[in-house]
């Protein structure tokens, strides 16, 4: 088991037809995801690699019957392709566009809440059941079959970390990236309650980052409704306030979103947090053995 | 992306938003200038990327304009120093010279981006002039907040019950009410992530006016504005930093010996966690991007390496999917066309690491590989701590 996504999930592809979209189509594909179409505007009628490329989502969803849309749209249109696809009723939409306006997602995001398809990103690495279905940009071998979730705002630091946990032997269920944007769809508190009605996930490892108040947030939640361990880490320990480290959602200004108190928090509601970028793996491990013991 | 006030007032006024009269000046006799144009008693305000200016003497009352000519010289010739600047300080390149006005009454005012919500929202308070960080801590009672639907837009009879709050009364009521609504017509068309107004003042003789204006426009929004390039002042930034951005590299000066190369903002900022914990000092963030390719790796090498500061450096690529090979081979070029003989720790993962490590390795470069990120560290701080034995044995 997993969620969001397995081996059943049916996905198109919007901007298949560009080097980037086209390059991460086959290396999904490679990986075992089915994709069953590509959307690019104009180029309906083609196919790729045997793949269908059709006009719109709408002829898209209708013909093959997908669920789940991954868009490699440029940032001046990506915030369309969500709409369009959310339009279309797929039940999962996965932007890893980077870049895409604030002013875009605010109402983008407004309108997916307000509907039944669920929205991962923008400006994420995707996610992937491993050995079942991967749908973004992560490298497919680093992630082992397991019982550990992992949920991030961060795209490498995430490989980082699964890669420890593969390291120590703790497999996955599902890792989701949800991207480093002020406006995003899924935040950490969906995806952790998503893991904790997931029978076959047992743990779930949280990385964060500093700006923000989306991790003390997410602590909370764990400490009221959490039945499972979480481990976790905080990125920008060091880092020089009022800088912006790369993500639009990585800075620290008036005080707020700082490391130590997003720690802090994370460690008062009862999360195993790794103080060290290098000792993820082995705070997971420690995390379950507390739960086995108490 | 930062602008100056003036920029921003400029843009207010076009939207119908009443700021005081004044104009920007570049040399103390175009501030004497435009001072008497203004009738010789005037504000003189230091134009920097920065907020605190009036505690630094950033904003100086002239009673005349030979005065301003006096403070402008003053002002062009130093660094300004404030508590958002860093003990460096930023220089003072533009002046802006403005009316002074009668002030009854301060207010605050701002719009920006909830996280929480995923919305605009509106800030005002009653307690302006002040920062508005600490009227939130002590007196959180007077800080109004308003989350803006993004179907409905700010509506006039929101913007009324702020004004109401803020204690308007009348026709100013109603001043303040097109105000807001002004203001986030400006911050939707111009796509601003913050939009400032503090104070926002009641004038004596009872007009409505923003007397300091900031706005911070939306870096992913700037293709749809190419007017902001110009408005860039390039003088109030780390010319490293602006050269990185000239590559889409994201990259940010600090204090540190240690250079670092990194893919992806996250992992970056763990690496500089990482260093820190092993006693090294980082002397820059660099994000070369989650996707990084050869020429950015190599354009990245050769900007880490024009920091004077910089003794070591330090990479750390989880490629996935760049292979490493070709990591590799951007690294080793960039090194060999500056020369570099400092000390280099490369950590890679990824496809052909191997390959990757095995170039390195042969390449002639005082370069290491290493095999996990804390190992990496551990490397490079110690690669420097021989290096300077070295030095003191000869």
């Amino acid at each position: 088991m997993s969620i969001l996504i397995n081996k059943e999930s049916k996905i198109i592809v919007q901007g298949m037809t560009g080097k980037t979209g086209m390059f991460h189509t086959r290396e999904c594909r490679d990986y075992g995801s089915n994709i069953v179409a590509g959307v690019t505007p104009g180029k309906g009628g083609i196919h790729i690699d045997g793949i269908p490329v059709f006009d719109t989502m709408e002829e898209a969803v209708r013909i093959t019957g997908a669920n789940v849309s991954m868009i490699f749209v440029p940032p001046p249109g990506a915030a369309d392709a969500i709409l369009e696809a959310c339009d279309a009723g797929v039940d999962l939409v996965v932007c890893i566009t980077e870049g895409v306006p604030v002013r875009d997602m605010v109402l983008a995001r407004q309108v997916v809440a307000d509907s039944k398809t669920r929205l991962v990103g923008p400006n994420c690495p995707g996610l992937i059941t491993p050995g079942e279905c991967k749908i973004g940009i992560m490298p497919g071998y680093i992630h082992k079959p397991g019982k550990i979730g992992v949920v991030s705002r961060s795209g490498t630091l995430t490989y980082e970390a699964v890669k420890q946990l593969t390291d120590v032997g703790l497999g996955q269920s599902t890792c989701v990236g949800i991207g480093g944007d002020p406006i995003i769809g899924l935040k950490f508190i969906d995806v952790l309650e998503l893991f904790n009605n997931d029978p076959d996930t047992e743990g779930v490892l949280m990385i964060g980052e500093i700006g923000g108040s989306a991790e003390e947030d997410a602590a909370e939640w764990v400490k009221e409704n959490m039945t499972k361990p979480v481990a976790g880490f905080i990125a920008g320990q060091t880092a020089p306030p009022g800088k912006r480290m790369g993500h639009a959602g990585a800075i620290i200004s008036g005080g707020k979103g700082r490391a130590e108190d997003k720690i802090a928090a994370m460690s008062a509601c009862g999360i195993t947090v790794s103080t060290s970028p290098t000792t993820m793996g082995e705070a997971m491990l420690e995390a379950l053995a507390k739960a086995d013991n108490s | 992306m930062n602008i100056h006030e003036y920029q921003a007032k400029e843009i207010l006024a076009t939207f119908d938003v009443p700021v005081p009269r004044g104009r920007v000046a570049v040399t103390a006799d175009q501030v004497e200038r435009k001072a008497k144009m203004l009738g010789g008693r005037c504000v003189v305000k230091a134009q920097i990327y920065a907020g605190g200016r009036g505690k630094a003497g950033g904003v100086q009352v002239a009673h005349h304009p030979e005065q301003a000519h006096e403070i402008a010289k003053e002002m062009f010739g130093k660094r300004l120093v404030t508590h958002q600047t860093g003990p460096e300080g930023l220089k003072v390149r533009r002046i802006l010279v403005e009316e002074t006005i009668e002030v009854g009454r301060e207010y605050y005012l701002s719009i920006t981006l909830d996280r929480e919500t995923s919305r605009y929202c509106l800030i005002a308070s009653s307690e302006g002039g002040i920062n508005i960080e600490e009227v939130a801590e002590h007196t959180p009672d007077k800080i109004h907040t308003l989350t803006i639907d993004p179907y409905t837009g700010l509506r006039a009879y929101q913007a009324r019950g702020i004004a109401h709050k803020l204690g308007f009364t009348g026709s100013i009521a109603e001043d303040c009410v097109q105000l807001m609504l002004n203001l986030y017509r400006c911050c939707l068309e111009k796509d601003c992530s913050l939009l400032e107004i503090n104070p926002l003042v009641v004038t004596k003789s009872g007009w409505l006016l923003a007397l300091d204006a900031k706005i911070n426009f939306d870096d992913n929004a700037i293709f749809r504005h190419w007017e902001y390039h110009e408005m860039q002042d390039y003088s109030q930034m780390d010319p490293l930093e602006i050269s990185a951005a000239k590559f889409d590299l994201a990259y940010i000066k600090l204090d540190g010996n240690i250079g670092c190369m990194v893919n992806g903002a996250g992992l970056a900022m763990a690496t500089l966690d990482v260093l820190k914990e092993n006693s090294g000092e980082p002397a820059n963030f660099l994000d070369v991007g989650g996707g990084a390719t050869r020429e950015k790796v190599a354009e990245a090498f050769k900007i880490i390496l024009q920091d004077k500061d910089v003794e070591a450096v330090f990479v750390n690529i989880f490629g996935g999917i760049m292979r490493c090979d070709v990591i590799a081979q951007g690294i080793i070029e960039a090194a060999e066309e500056i020369d570099c003989k400092l000390p280099i720790v490369v950590r890679m993962d990824g496809s052909q690491v191997e390959e990757g490590k095995a170039l390195l390795t042969k390449s002639g470069l005082n370069v290491q590989c290493a095999d996990f990120l804390g190992d990496g560290a551990r490397r490079i701080v110690a690669m420097m701590q021989n290096d300077d034995s070295q030095t003191v044995d000869q």
